[in-house]
């Protein structure tokens, strides 16, 4: 078992009267990406704000690197990288000005400050912007000079508090390929993230969290199997009879036409039952054409575990409130 | 020894040349200052003195000259009270928390801000005194050279504490505060008396009694106070009101302003401890 590098247990947070953090607890294993996905609101700021001593704990414990938060924060800020949700770069300093600022924010001696960001602006691919303002830079630009100066210290834990939000598509794979780079060069990435994809794409382990609270954790596969909700596509040489057959299995939980073939709904892993299932079929001298299994997306995970879906988040729709700003 | 401080203090500098509207408008307002108010007011002033009859044996100097020490102060009080706006204005775009969540001690912070606030009014200062010399301002009449340089390091002390003080202090509100528009409010409640009931732009002989006190109290005045002993010297007359300062008035001006600045460091410093930015 890999060594904890990150421990919360009985986290609470309020401010006033209102919960944002409703006692979590979870670990994060050294060289581990890990990741909290939950809707805006969810807590997952909060939790990141805490965990980073940006905000004092209230209740409960954490420990980061090793350094207990709540008593030695001056330990736990020396051991810790963070790329904030928003773009925190000052818009009239150059690149390389962003990486010697931060530097001698951690009194990092100047000679190993200089070859670090060499280093750093080579690995995010800037080092044609070195002198460039902030402000002449890409969205994508900007996120990964972020990324460059949260490891500038060469932190055991990377925080990422959405990493690509605002980003186009490409630019944003781009990003998890940096990200997932970083992770093989052995720093441990804590992510929040309210993009299903995103936790799929990098984490090791996902942690849901909504209303404040850890409502499961696990690897994205395993996550996704616990649903068991698996379905399986069939075209066979005869439709028919193989409906019959599979029909009468316990784990088939429903069978639905369609045009060239039918799906089967299961309610177990699906990847161990769809040889069992083709055996059956076969076995009754009916030849399989055409099979395909497909797994549960974590949006399909994630309305699972929260009964309902990630973007309906608390408001109401928006053809609603038009609906009834137009019969004012 | 920590010089965490000269970080913040490095960035505040390039933000300060690289914003180019901010540095020209920094250096021409107290020149335009001069320039306008001082030659309007100085050929009214002058046409009413004559009436007074002079001291035999002090030095009488032009109003021009008395307000060109009102204007250092005045600009050092300004500067100083929007130097710590530029906490509040990285506040809100999120750019103090790469600072907050550093393991900078924030009173490095602080004095990091102070001291590139302090830089600004040694600049502003000088081109004051060298414009105000142009335009005719009777500065270190009939000093040496030694004496010269004497006089322009104890300005350069007495604008440095008190400009500190009043960035602390400014300091203090931007991390109190959320909208820049609260903050502009307050600055402007607080120029107003500061700046008038002082000695920097006329004499405070022929204030109420109650005005007098609240001038003595001012750490304007006390600044005025020190300007004048080491650009114009220690007995002088201006607008029929005779001056004169011991030394022991001069420390007691110092002591006013280093007090102040101690007090002002304390509440920026409570300030911080309790700030909280995410």
């Amino acid at each position: 078992m890999a060594k904890e590098i990150i421990n919360v247990s009985g986290l609470v947070h309020r401010y006033g009267d209102f919960e944002a953090v409703r006692g979590i607890g979870f670990s994060v294993e050294e060289g581990e990406v890990f990741s909290f996905l939950g809707p805006n609101g969810a807590g997952k700021s909060t939790a990141i704000n805490v965990l980073t001593t940006l905000l004092r704990i209230q209740e409960g414990s954490a420990r980061v690197a090793g350094f207990d938060v709540a008593t030695e924060p001056a330990r736990v800020r020396e051991s810790i990288g963070i790329v904030f949700q928003e773009v925190t770069l000052d818009r009239d300093m150059t690149c390389w000005e962003i990486l010697e600022f931060h530097g001698c924010l951690y009194r990092m001696p100047r000679g190993e400050r200089r070859e670090r960001i060499d280093e750093l602006l080579a690995v995010v691919e800037l080092d044609a912007k070195r002198d460039t303002l902030t402000k002449h830079l890409s969205g994508g630009m900007k996120r990964r000079l972020e990324i460059a100066r949260g490891l500038m210290t060469r932190p055991k834990v990377l925080f990422l508090d959405e990493p690509t939000i605002g980003l186009d598509p490409q630019t944003r794979r781009r990003m998890w390929d940096y990200i997932k780079a970083v992770n093989e060069a052995g720093t441990t990435i804590f992510l929040t993230t309210h993009y299903m994809d995103e936790a799929d794409q990098l984490s090791d382990r996902i942690s849901i969290i909504d209303h404040g609270q850890i409502i499961a954790t696990g690897r994205g596969w395993d996550l996704k199997n616990r649903l068991a909700e698996d379905v399986i596509y069939l075209e066979t040489s005869d439709n028919v009879r193989s409906k019959e057959i599979i029909g009468a299995m316990d784990e088939v939980t429903e069978v639905k036409e369609k045009t060239n073939g039918f799906v089967a709904l299961v309610n177990q892993d699906g990847t161990h039952l769809l040889p069992r299932i083709m055996d059956e079929i076969r076995a009754h001298g009916i030849r399989i054409e055409t099979v395909n299994l497909k797994k549960p997306s974590m949006d399909d995970v994630f309305v699972h575990f929260t009964g309902r879906e990630l973007r309906e988040e608390r408001a109401e729709r928006p053809s609603a409130a038009i609906a009834r700003a137009g019969r004012r | 020894m920590h010089f965490g401080f000269l970080t913040i203090y490095w960035r505040d500098m390039i933000r300060f040349v690289r914003f180019r509207t901010l540095l020209v408008s920094s250096l021409v307002q107290p020149a335009l200052w001069m320039a306008f108010f001082g030659i309007a007011m100085s050929a009214s002033f002058n046409r009413l003195t004559p009436d007074v009859p002079p001291v035999p044996g002090v030095p009488t100097i032009g109003y021009l000259t008395f307000m060109a020490a009102g204007v250092i102060a005045m600009t050092t009080l300004f500067t100083s009270l929007f130097g710590g706006m530029v906490l509040l204005f990285d506040k809100n775009w999120g750019l103090l928390r790469e600072v907050m969540a550093s393991p900078l001690p924030r009173d490095h912070v602080i004095f990091g801000i102070a001291l590139s606030g302090m830089t600004k009014s040694f600049i502003q200062a000088t081109i004051i005194m060298v414009f105000g010399i142009l335009l005719g301002a009777e500065f270190f009449r009939g000093y040496s050279v030694g004496e010269v340089t004497v006089s322009v390091l104890g300005i350069l002390l007495f604008v440095g504490i008190f400009s500190l003080g009043f960035l602390f202090l400014s300091a203090a509100i931007a991390i109190s505060l959320e909208s820049p528009e609260g903050m502009q409010g307050i600055m402007t409640l607080l120029t107003m008396p500061i700046f008038f009931a002082s000695n920097a732009l006329y004499p405070v002989n022929a204030f109420p009694p109650v005005l007098q006190a609240v001038s003595v109290g001012n750490p304007l005045t006390h600044l005025v106070n020190g300007i004048r002993y080491f650009a114009i010297g220690d007995h002088y007359q201006a607008i029929g009101v005779l001056y004169i300062t011991s030394p022991a008035e001069l420390l007691f001006s110092f002591s006013v302003l280093v007090v102040f600045a101690l007090a002002m460091f304390g509440l920026a410093w409570w300030r911080f401890q309790r700030a909280v930015v995410t």
